[in-house]
C-alpha cells in the first residue's frame, strides 16, 4: 500500500502545474450562468487549449488522439485543476466523458474520425438523449421510436433531461427499433445531428432556476442508418459498455474540493457569532465537522484505492466500488452543505455572501446537490448495485 | 502510486485468518479468552510483527483486522505496543479514566498504563480490585482499579503521544475487522432466511441495510490503510489527523453494523447462541478505547 507519486506521475503533476499557472491568468471572464452561447464559447475555448497543450482526452487512448494517460496520471490531471481553480469540463461533458468513449468503444472507423478529433478540439459538442419522462431509474424502458425507412430511421419520442441541448451540434441517442423484443433487446444507439428538422427542444427550468436541462421532442427525425453505432437492437449493450471506460475518476474535482469546502466551513464557524460565543464554540456542530473531515478524507483514499485497481487491470471492467464512491460521496455533499446551512443560520437564506460571509457557494451548492443522489444512478438503485452485484443477495421479485 | 495491499500483505492477512478460522472458528467464541490460541498467535509473530519482522503499521493492521473479525478476546492492543518490552499478555490502563476499568487483568502479565504524558509498565500483579460483577462483554472481564504502582517508565511525551495513537489505530484495525464480519454475518443470513416465501435478502428493505453496512465498512477500511500508511510514512500525509479520521469511523462502522445486524436476524438476533451479540459488545467495548469517537472528532476539529 503506496500513496507517494512515482518520480514520472511527479513531473507530469510538475510539468502541469506550470502550463496551469501560465494559462489560467490569460482565460477571459467566465461567462453568465445562463448565457448558453457564450458559456459553449468559453468551454470550447478552454477544451482548445487543453488540446493544443496535449491535455485533451487525458484518459483516451492514443491511437483515437488522446493523451493515454495512466489511471494515476488521469487522477493527477483532475486533482490539480481543480486545486488551480481550472474551468469545468462544462459543454464538453457529454462528448468527452460518455459520447466519445462509446465512440471508441463501439463505433466504426469512419464514424471515429467524423467525430472524434473534433471533440477533442472542441469544435462538436454533444448532448445525451437517453432518460424520458417514463424511463428514469428503469432507462431500458425507453419508448421513443425509430422506424427504417429506406437508409433513414424516422424517429419519434419524448426525452428529459437533457443537457446542453441548446448549443449542442450532435445528440447520442438511444431510440426503440424492436418494440416486441425484451425492453433490453431493442434499443439502438444513434448519433443524432441536432440540427435536423422535428427537433424541439424546450428548456426545463430546475430547482436553482437554472437551464442546463431541456426537454426534447422529436416528431420524425430522420437520421441516416450510416449513424447507428453497432448494431440494431444492441444499444443497451453499447450504452453498457461506455459506462466501463470510467477508470474510478469520477469525483476526483469534487473530492477534492470538498475537502477544502469542510476547511472553509471551519473558518467560518469560527467567525459566525451566535448568543456570546462562536458557531465554532457549539460542540455538536464542531465534532460534526470534524466527522465530515473524517469521511472527505476517506472517500479521497478510496478514490485512491480505486484508481489502482483501474491500473492494476487496465482491460478490467470497473470495480462495483464506483457505487460505493457514488452512494457515500453524494450523501457526504449533501451532509456538508446541510452543516453548512447550520453554521450561517440566518445567512443560509442567501445564494449569495451576505452579511460578510463566504456562505453562497455552500448554499447554492445546498440546493444543487440534491440532484446527486438521484442523477447516474439514484441512491436507492446503487444499494441494489451494491446488494445483488457485490454481496451476491437475490434479486426482487 | 499503488495503494492496493501487495500480494505479500495479502498472504499475511490471509495465513492469520486460516490460523483462526481453524483454532478460533466462532463455535469456540463464547469460550473467552482461549490460552492456547493466544500461543498461537503469539509463536506465529502476529504480536512482534513491528519487533521481529520489522514489518510497519500497514501490514500489522491489516493482521490486526483479521483479529477483530474473529473476535479474539484478549489484551491484543497493549500485547504488541509492548512488544520486545514485556513477555506475555500486556492490558492498557489510563489513569485519567473514570472508573478506571482493566481489561483481562488475571491473563495478562503487565498492564501498560498512560498517565498524562507519561507511559509506565508494571506488573499485572500490582493492580488489585474487584471485578466488575457484570460486564457488558461478557467475553471481556473487568476490574475496576482503584490505587495505581509506579512501573517502569517506558516513554514520555511525543512517544506516548506515538504509543496513543498506535493504540487508537490498531484498535480501529480490530473495528473494520468486526465491521466486515457482521457484514458477512447479515448477508449469509439474510440469504437464507425465508419470510413471505421469499429469501428476505431479495426485499430491497434488507438488502439496502446490507448495502451499508458494506459501505460503512470500505469506508473505514480505507482510512484505516490510509492512516497506516500516513504512521509509517509522514511524507505522505498528517498521521495524527488519519488516525483520528480512522478511529473515528471504524468505531461507527462497528457499532452501526452491529445494529443493524441484529435487525437483519430478526428475534434469532436477541439471542444468546446467535453469535452476533458478542461482536456488538466488542465493538462497544473498543468504542470507549484509544479515545471515543467524540475525542477523536475534536482532536481533528482541532487540526482543521
Amino acid at each position: 500500500m503506496d500513496l507517494r507519486y512515482s518520480s514520472a506521475e511527479l513531473a507530469f503533476r510538475d510539468e502541469l502545474r506550470q502550463w496551469l499557472s501560465a494559462t489560467l491568468p490569460t482565460l477571459p471572464a467566465k461567462p453568465a450562468a445562463d448565457d448558453w452561447p457564450a458559456r459553449r464559447a468559453y468551454d470550447t475555448a478552454w477544451q482548445r487549449k487543453l488540446h493544443d497543450a496535449g491535455y485533451a482526452g487525458i484518459n483516451w487512448p492514443k491511437e483515437h488522439g488522446g493523451r493515454g494517460a495512466t489511471p494515476t496520471e488521469h487522477l493527477i490531471f483532475l486533482e490539480e485543476t481543480e486545486r488551480a481553480g481550472a474551468p469545468y469540463v462544462g459543454v464538453n461533458f457529454v462528448g468527452l466523458l460518455h459520447a466519445g468513449p462509446t465512440l471508441i468503444a463501439e463505433a466504426s472507423d469512419e464514424q471515429r474520425s467524423a467525430h472524434l478529433p473534433a471533440i477533442l478540439r472542441g469544435d462538436e459538442v454533444w448532448c445525451q438523449g437517453f432518460s424520458e419522462p417514463t424511463a428514469g431509474s428503469d432507462l431500458a424502458s425507453l419508448r421513443t421510436r425509430a422506424v427504417r425507412d429506406g437508409d433513414h430511421y424516422v424517429v419519434t419520442g419524448h426525452k428529459l433531461w437533457t443537457s446542453y441541448a441548446t448549443v449542442a451540434d450532435y445528440c447520442e441517442l438511444l431510440v426503440r427499433t424492436d418494440p416486441d423484443a425484451p425492453k433490453h433487446k431493442g434499443i439502438t444507439w444513434l448519433v443524432m445531428p441536432m440540427d435536423s428538422p422535428g427537433i424541439e427542444i424546450r428548456p426545463l427550468k430546475t430547482v436553482l432556476g437554472s437551464s442546463e436541462f431541456s426537454e426534447m421532442y422529436l416528431d420524425e427525425v430522420r437520421i441516416p442508418v450510416a449513424n447507428r453505432v453497432g448494431e440494431e437492437n444492441d444499444g443497451w449493450r453499447v450504452t453498457m459498455v461506455t459506462l466501463s471506460f470510467e477508470r474510478g475518476t469520477a469525483w476526483v474535482d469534487q473530492i477534492v474540493d470538498s475537502v477544502r469546502l469542510v476547511g472553509d466551513l471551519a473558518t467560518i464557524a469560527k467567525k459566525v457569532t451566535r448568543r456570546s460565543a462562536t458557531a465554532w464554540d457549539d460542540v455538536g456542530l464542531r465534532r460534526d465537522i470534524a466527522h465530515l473531515a473524517a469521511e472527505f478524507d476517506a472517500l479521497w483514499a478510496l478514490t485512491k484505492r480505486g484508481v489502482s485497481e483501474a491500473s492494476a487491470s487496465p482491460t478490467g471492467v470497473p470495480g462495483v466500488g464506483a457505487s460505493v464512491l457514488k452512494l457515500r460521496y453524494t450523501e457526504a455533499r449533501q451532509r456538508l452543505m446541510d452543516l453548512a446551512a447550520r453554521a450561517l443560520g440566518r445567512a443560509s437564506l442567501s445564494r449569495a455572501d451576505i452579511g460578510g460571509l463566504p456562505g453562497g457557494e455552500f448554499i447554492e451548492e445546498r440546493v444543487n446537490s440534491l440532484s446527486y443522489t438521484i442523477a447516474a444512478g439514484t441512491s436507492q438503485i446503487q444499494r441494489n448495485i451494491i446488494g445483488e452485484r457485490i454481496l451476491g443477495l437475490p434479486r426482487e421479485r | 502510486m499503488n495503494f492496493l495491499p501487495t500480494s505479500e500483505q495479502l498472504d499475511l492477512q490471509q495465513g492469520v485468518r486460516e490460523l483462526l478460522d481453524a483454532r478460533f472458528p466462532l463455535e469456540k467464541l463464547p469460550g473467552g479468552f482461549a490460552a492456547d490460541v493466544w500461543r498461537s498467535l503469539a509463536e506465529t509473530g502476529v504480536f512482534s510483527l513491528r519487533t521481529d519482522l520489522e514489518l510497519g503499521l500497514a501490514d500489522t493492521v491489516l493482521v490486526f483486522e483479521e483479529l477483530g473479525r474473529a473476535c479474539v478476546p484478549g489484551p491484543l492492543v497493549g500485547t504488541l505496543l509492548m512488544a520486545g518490552r514485556a513477555d506475555g499478555p500486556v492490558t492498557v490502563a489510563d489513569a485519567a479514566e473514570q472508573p478506571l476499568l482493566v481489561p483481562h487483568l488475571d491473563v495478562s502479565s503487565s498492564v501498560l498504563l498512560f498517565d498524562g504524558d507519561v507511559a509506565r509498565l508494571c506488573a499485572a500483579s500490582a493492580l488489585s480490585g474487584p471485578v466488575v460483577a457484570e460486564p457488558v462483554d461478557p467475553l471481556t472481564p473487568l476490574h475496576e482499579v482503584v490505587a495505581l504502582p509506579a512501573g517502569e517508565v517506558v516513554a514520555r511525551g511525543d512517544k506516548v503521544e506515538v504509543l496513543r495513537r498506535d493504540g487508537a489505530l490498531l484498535t480501529a484495525a480490530l473495528q473494520v475487522g468486526i465491521a466486515a464480519r457482521l457484514t458477512d454475518l447479515a448477508v449469509d443470513y439474510a440469504k437464507q432466511r425465508e419470510q413471505f416465501g421469499r429469501t428476505i435478502g431479495s426485499f430491497q428493505a434488507v438488502k439496502h441495510i446490507c448495502a451499508d453496512m458494506f459501505v460503512r465498512t470500505e469506508i473505514a477500511r480505507v482510512a484505516l490503510h490510509a492512516a497506516a500508511v500516513s504512521c509509517d510514512d509522514e511524507s505522505v500525509g498528517a498521521a495524527s489527523r488519519a488516525v483520528a479520521g480512522a478511529k473515528l469511523l471504524a468505531d461507527e462502522a462497528a457499532t452501526v453494523n452491529s445494529r443493524s445486524c441484529v435487525q437483519v436476524h430478526g428475534g434469532m438476533g436477541f439471542t444468546w447462541e446467535v453469535p452476533v451479540h458478542f461482536f456488538l459488545k466488542r465493538a462497544w467495548l473498543h468504542a470507549t478505547e484509544f479515545g471515543t469517537a467524540d475525542d477523536h472528532a475534536e482532536a481533528l476539529a482541532e487540526l482543521l
